[in-house]
């Protein structure tokens, strides 16, 4: 326990004894401190003074910066959907000025008052020697006092209900979580309430016109040139209440482009999906569900933005590069006798992410 | 019928069925042709026949020698026929085309041809065949009366933004391709490249975003090129690219500065 300190006031109460009890114990010698040197603000009392105005202007700035903060919240006022962008840009800026202002100003204030005007004499501490067996000892015996004196072995009712208690405690976050899944298409059994089965069924179904996004206005075979993409939701969808209308929206988006039929190398059990070369699929990456649309109708390659997971759709929307492990589900389609382009029937398998298992 | 029958074995049967198909063939041809001239010549708005012929002469000597005579396409560059005069306006306009060299796309330069030369080229290249024309006036007209800027927004931000970003500043695409951004680009390029879908961008014809709704869109390009970012320093609207460069280089010498700063003795 022994303390160096150099240059501290009187009434520090430090204790001065450099290298005293260690000359000597060691190959090198303990250098001690280096020697204390006073700050301008020490010995100058208008250096002092200066500092102390310096830190003084800063809290100011913190206080003009509270202000501002306010100034932005409440007089700039309330941004509604007639605001001009003009508005939206000062407020943001006044609230964000403000509250860098109101912060920086404390701290640095508060660091420059300590590193100029508060004492700084030098104070080392030595390192704690590791316990010694006869403190491991102590410790052990309160160890077995609680025991003992808890009774947990002399009373084993108490010590059972009380394992049992703790093992139920966590239940309940398991039913608040499995509520999460309030979904319309919740299964009855519990099981299939989690994650794919969420996936599988969306709104396609057998004669669900493909319609623009966001119009709802449905499309035509020949309104579809070659080179073409639309971005389609199903009939109907626009309909729903909002949060139905996202949760329906996120699985159902669908991207439909129109190729040279000659280009599409098209699999045996898949020749009636397409009408005349229009194909149309998931949107949802198979990686992690970001949107696929970025489509480049020269390589008919489709890009998904959010980690360039590459799809070929001459293959059926094989994945050519990146992390994406499945193929885009294909929405198998067709005219209707009006001429207007719909599903057959729901996509054959669940759409988007694939890191948990298909089935 | 019967005089048919018998006469069908005769050596010069074959020669003349064979003329006969080359015949109808050749008819058909010349009679579909001309179809296709008058649709162009209907869809090709105003254009003469001098400005055809001045077009062709500086086809012949500028493009021909990627898209071949009359337009036809050789291995370096694709065919014309029925492209129309609005992706002439817009690949030559924006100086995209005549290429600088062969690449992964054509990039925007200083155009090569003034707009007389670029109309006659326009003029004779939708000769050959139909396609969008150049887009009528009141579609470019951004502070139209019905302008729905909300609107615009919507359909941007599902049709386009995936590709030239939400801010349309633009983005990559594969292999060196890119979304070129799409500030201070014409009201009238904008329409002609969703129209014809230059390049690797795929088609927006108008039986899929309507005229009046590519106005829309427009018009909001026009209004967020205008109004900026809603807040301070946008660095570019690239997002978490140039955001984290920042980020790292800027926020951490700032942070490297103040532990200076916080451990340098008060002089």
């Amino acid at each position: 326990m022994s303390e160096q300190s150099h240059g501290g006031p009187e009434h520090s109460g430090a204790v001065e004894h450099a290298g005293v009890e260690e000359s000597g114990k060691y190959a090198i010698d303990n250098p001690g401190i280096p020697p204390h040197r006073p700050r301008l603000a020490d010995e100058d009392p208008r250096a002092a003074k200066r500092a102390e105005r310096q830190v003084a202007v800063l809290f100011g700035i913190s206080i003009i910066g509270t202000v501002l903060f306010f100034v932005g919240y409440f007089v700039v006022g309330q941004i509604g959907p007639d605001t001009e962008i003009g508005t939206v840009r000062l407020q943001n800026m006044l609230l964000g000025l403000g509250t860098a202002f109101s912060m920086l100003g404390i701290g640095v204030g508060i660091v420059h008052w300590a590193k100029t005007l508060m004492p700084d004499h030098e104070v080392s501490e030595a390192r704690h020697e590791v316990r010694t067996e006869e403190d491991r000892q102590v410790a052990v015996g309160m160890i077995d006092d609680i025991v003992e004196e808890s009774q947990f072995k002399r009373r084993p009712l108490l010590r059972n209900t009380l394992i049992g208690a703790v093992a139920l405690a966590p239940l309940p976050a398991i039913a608040l979580f499995r509520d999460l899944d309030d979904s319309d298409n919740r299964s009855e059994l519990a099981t299939e309430n989690f994650g794919v089965e969420r996936l599988r069924h969306t709104m396609w179904d057998s004669g669900v016109r493909l319609v623009r996004d966001p119009t709802g206005t449905p499309i035509k075979a020949s309104d579809v040139t070659i080179g073409s993409a639309f971005h389609v939701i199903p009939e109907g969808l626009n309909e729903l209440p909002p949060t139905e209308h996202l949760n329906q929206k996120a699985k159902a988006v669908v991207l439909l482009m129109r190729l040279d039929p000659q280009d599409l190398q098209i699999s045996p059990e898949r020749e009636d999906w397409n009408v005349d070369g229009i194909v149309a699929y998931s949107k949802i990456c198979t990686h992690v569900g970001c949107p696929v649309a970025l489509y480049e109708q020269h390589t008919h390659h489709l890009l998904c933005p959010c980690h360039q997971s590459t799809f070929d759709l001459t293959q059926e929307c094989k994945v050519i590069f990146g992390p994406a492990g499945h193929a885009l589900p294909q929405l198998p389609i067709t005219v209707n006798e009006e001429g207007f382009l719909v599903a057959q029937s729901d996509f054959h398998e669940p759409v988007g992410p694939a890191y948990w298992e298909r089935g | 019928m019967k005089a048919l029958s018998q006469k069908r074995r005769h050596p010069i049967a074959g020669l003349a069925l064979l003329l006969l198909g080359l015949l109808i063939t050749g008819g058909l041809y010349s009679v579909a042709s001309t179809m296709n001239q008058a649709q162009a010549a209907t869809t090709g708005s105003t254009y003469s026949a001098e400005d055809i012929t001045e077009g062709e002469k500086l086809f012949n000597a500028n493009c021909a020698t990627c898209h071949g005579y009359e337009a036809v396409g050789t291995e370096d560059g694709p065919t014309l026929v029925g492209v129309g005069a609005a992706s002439v306006d817009f690949q030559v306009g924006t100086g995209r085309m005549p290429m600088q060299m062969q690449g992964p796309q054509a990039q925007a330069k200083p155009k090569q041809f003034n707009d007389e030369q670029t109309a006659q080229l326009a003029a004779y290249v939708s000769s050959l065949g139909a396609g969008p024309s150049i887009p009528d006036e009141q579609y470019l007209d951004t502070d139209h009366e019905d302008v729905d800027l909300g609107n615009g927004g919507t359909l941007f931000r599902v049709n386009c933004a995936m590709c030239h970003n939400a801010a349309a500043a633009g983005g990559a695409l594969t292999r060196g391709k890119f979304a070129p951004g799409l500030d201070g680009v014409s009201e009238k390029h904008i329409y002609e490249a969703m129209v014809t879908g230059p390049q690797n961008m795929p088609v927006f014809s108008d039986s899929n975003i309507k005229p009046e709704d590519k106005r829309d869109i427009i018009a909001f390009l026009k209004e967020i090129e205008t109004q900026g970012s809603p807040g301070g320093a946008k660095l570019g609207s690239l997002g978490p690219v140039s955001e984290g460069l920042f980020i790292w280089t800027a926020g951490l010498a700032l942070i490297v500065g103040f532990m200076v700063w916080l451990t340098t003795r008060s002089s």
